[in-house]
């Protein structure tokens, strides 16, 4: 059998490169897959076609079986982020301390579903199924960094203070 | 690595702390740090530095009490402080050696008094980050024994003798599930770490790696002693980034002190251990779809048998436990089964670390010796009901559990009591429900978990809870009949007994359970129009056919 070549990288761009050491430091192997992926979004933010399409042809894996394992895991996205990211927890602990109030604000405030980002690429709004600071629920997460006990009106000014910058 | 070079670490461990007079630790768990801990250790290294004074801050994992964030202990003045800021920082460090600072105490001793710790006893006195100050406090030392002076069946038989029953949730007995691994041939076998705490509300899991993750390690290692098992896999959710990034430092510094890698403790057993991230699937929880995962696929569960002690990840046999029960091996190992034995209820032994929130005063993570009485958790340990509302349910087992209702307080806190309400231990969660929360619309909360989650490969599952969510909506918005709810229960049982795995299976439990305490809150609902706790907006123009 031939040795297998992986295919060139998509572009002069560094973050390319620690994509493939992941590939690499895993011998290439086709359990690497998800392991890759996470190195992808890590590195670009999100996950593109030409992105998807580079890591199955790397790991020998069909489009189909790695478009599958993205679509899959909900910690994937296909689309860029926003500049900033508000992330709402849907825990059962935030709910119980009425999460649900908090995501229709903040829906309403920025004119978008949550899963969407702002027509001007600004604010993405997420929410997530469980950061685990329940004790100190609701909980949101401005940029990653976990605020708790969380008011409408705090998340309103966030967003507000993101607005203008 | 031997036993000698071990103590020998500890040794110097307690010297170099001895070199300080007080030891203040800073507890920088998630909650804690959310409200500051960070600002806080840093006033109080200043504090420190200022006042001349020996002391040695450290940073800690959870110490429990979360609500009274951001906690501070100091040793050996034995005082705990609550909702510390960084003006504190001094008063607190010209009051060490003399009395405590009275209006920052954290007086929560029925709180602490309940407890028993064992998985969680290096919580809040170790540095998650320095092998050797798990080393101080016995670390490893259950690993290099085992190695030593144990056969593998010894091992197998001091976990069977102990009662450890798995922590995940479902709680099947640990030693038998070790003793089948071992039984199967093959000459390479792998263990693996469910650290995909899925529930929503839980948290035990992410403390004990965040916080303890030597702990993790060490049993994993043992286990892979005893059922021969030479490569090991700790799967955790990449919505923990500190839970894994404190896991790299561990296995690194494991490696580095030879207690990972070949031939541990001078003999010919070799182990190691690789990290795999999740990437937010619920059904990753169980077993099989938690092996796909692993090798890079799909997290969809395949039928059992065969089970994965005869066929897992590659095929090859493997072992798989939650997070909490490997974290229980160690002190079994070093007390003995029968201490392990002695604790707990007639069929459920040990120990159990539960995730308490909601509606409760004290929200945070506690650990209790099981068949301890509900109502001493919410009551004496979680301090009530806040707010002077009234409690309703407590709700446990996440999204494949059930709401036992406040009248059964009187229960006792074990696997069988629980799956007999109704409901199941499930991994840990435990949240407080009170007048405010409608039980309808929780168990619309969870279906609607259930189908979101549902990974679509088998049809009670993916096309029933999505049935089960469209009736519960109904119900919610006031446009249900009584036969929708005749319909919702059949459909119940369809879900419950034809579905693959256990996310489906257990899917109708958190309607089963509302349905079976308050049903009158659905019939409210549907004859009414009326939801008693004030949630649902029901549309009361919708006109009831007849």
């Amino acid at each position: 059998m031939p040795a297998f070549t992986p295919p060139p990288l998509p572009s002069e761009d560094k973050r390319w490169k620690i994509v493939n050491g992941t590939m690499r430091k895993n011998g290439f192997a086709r359990h690497a897959l998800i392991e890759t992926l996470h190195t992808v979004q890590s590195s670009f933010g999100y996950l593109d076609d030409d992105a998807i399409r580079f890591v199955a042809q790397s790991l020998r894996v069909p489009l189909s079986q790695a478009y599958g394992v993205v679509t899959f895991y909900h910690y994937f996205s296909l689309k860029p982020p926003g500049k900033h990211t508000m992330t709402i927890c849907a825990g059962t602990a935030c709910y119980i301390k009425g999460t649900d109030k908090l995501i229709a604000a903040a829906e309403q405030k920025l004119g978008i579903r949550s899963g969407q980002t702002t027509p001007g690429g600004g604010v993405s709004l997420m929410t997530a199924r469980c950061v685990g600071a329940c004790s100190r629920a609701p909980v949101m997460l401005t940029d990653g960094n976990v605020s708790g006990e969380v008011t409408a009106e705090q998340m309103i000014a966030q967003l507000e203070r993101w607005a203008v910058e | 690595m031997t036993i000698e070079e071990l103590e020998q670490i500890a040794v110097s461990v307690h010297q170099e702390n001895a070199k300080y007079d007080f030891e203040v630790n800073v507890c920088m768990d998630l909650a804690c740090n959310s409200q500051g801990a960070g600002a806080v250790r840093e006033a109080l290294v200043k504090a420190a530095e200022a006042s001349g004074k020996k002391v040695l801050i450290r940073k800690t994992g959870c110490m429990g009490p979360c609500s009274s964030g951001p906690l501070v202990r100091v040793d050996p003045d034995d005082a705990l402080y609550h909702h510390v800021k960084e003006k504190d920082a001094e008063p607190i460090v010209a009051h060490l050696g003399g009395d405590p600072v009275a209006e920052l105490q954290c007086d929560l001793n029925e709180h602490f008094d309940k407890q028993v710790r064992v998985v969680l006893e290096n919580a809040g006195h170790i540095d998650p980050e320095k092998i050797d100050d798990y080393i101080s406090r016995d670390g490893y030392k259950a690993l290099l024994t085992v190695l030593t002076e144990m056969t593998p069946s010894g091992v197998i038989h001091r976990i069977t003798e102990s009662g450890l029953r798995g922590r995940g949730g479902g709680g099947y007995p640990t030693g038998l599930k070790w003793s089948t691994v071992a039984k199967s041939g093959g000459d390479m076998k792998y263990v693996v770490c469910n650290g995909d705490e899925g529930d929503p509300g839980a948290f035990m899991d992410r403390s004990v790696m965040e916080g303890d993750p030597h702990r993790v390690i060490e049993g994993m290692a043992i286990a892979a002693y005893a059922v021969g098992a030479g490569k090991g896999f700790i799967y955790v959710r990449a919505e923990y980034p500190v839970a894994v990034s404190r896991l790299t430092t561990a296995i690194r510094e494991a490696r580095r002190r030879g207690l990972l890698g070949t031939n541990l403790g001078g003999t010919t057993f070799s182990f190691d251990v690789e990290i795999r991230l999740g990437a937010g699937a619920f059904v990753c929880g169980e077993e099989t779809a938690l092996i796909a995962s692993i090798e890079g696929k799909r997290g969809t569960p395949r039928p059992r048998p065969p089970y994965p002690a005869m066929s897992g990840l590659w095929g090859k046999p493997t072992l798989i436990n939650n997070v909490e029960t490997y974290a229980n091996v160690a002190p079994i190992i070093r007390n003995g089964g029968k201490w392990f034995h002695d604790m707990g209820s007639e069929r459920s032994k040990g120990t159990k670390v539960f995730a308490l929130t909601g509606r409760i005063n004290h929200t945070g993570l506690i650990e209790v010796p099981l068949g301890i009485k509900l109502w001493e958790i919410i009551d004496v340990i979680g301090g009530g009901v806040p707010g002077g509302h009234k409690l309703k349910a407590v709700q446990t087992g996440g999204p494949s559990g059930g709401c036992i209702p406040a009248d059964m307080l009187g229960l006792g806190v074990s696997y069988d009591a629980l799956m007999a309400a109704g409901s199941i231990m499930g991994s840990g969660g435990m949240i407080v429900m009170d007048d405010t929360s409608c039980m309808v619309n929780v168990a619309r909360f969870f279906v609607e978990f259930c189908m979101t989650e549902s990974c679509g490969k088998c049809i009670p599952c993916r096309a029933g809870t999505a049935q089960m969510y469209t009736l519960l909506t109904r119900i919610c918005e006031g446009s249900a009949t009584m036969d929708d709810l005749h319909l919702l229960e059949e459909l119940c049982g369809t879900v419950k007994e034809t579905s693959l795995c256990g996310l489906g299976q257990t899917a109708p439990n958190p309607v089963l359970s509302t349905l079976k305490y308050f049903r009158h809150e659905y019939i409210d609902h549907i004859v009414q129009k009326h939801c008693p706790a004030g949630v649902c907006n029901l549309n009361a123009s919708v006109e009831v056919p007849a």
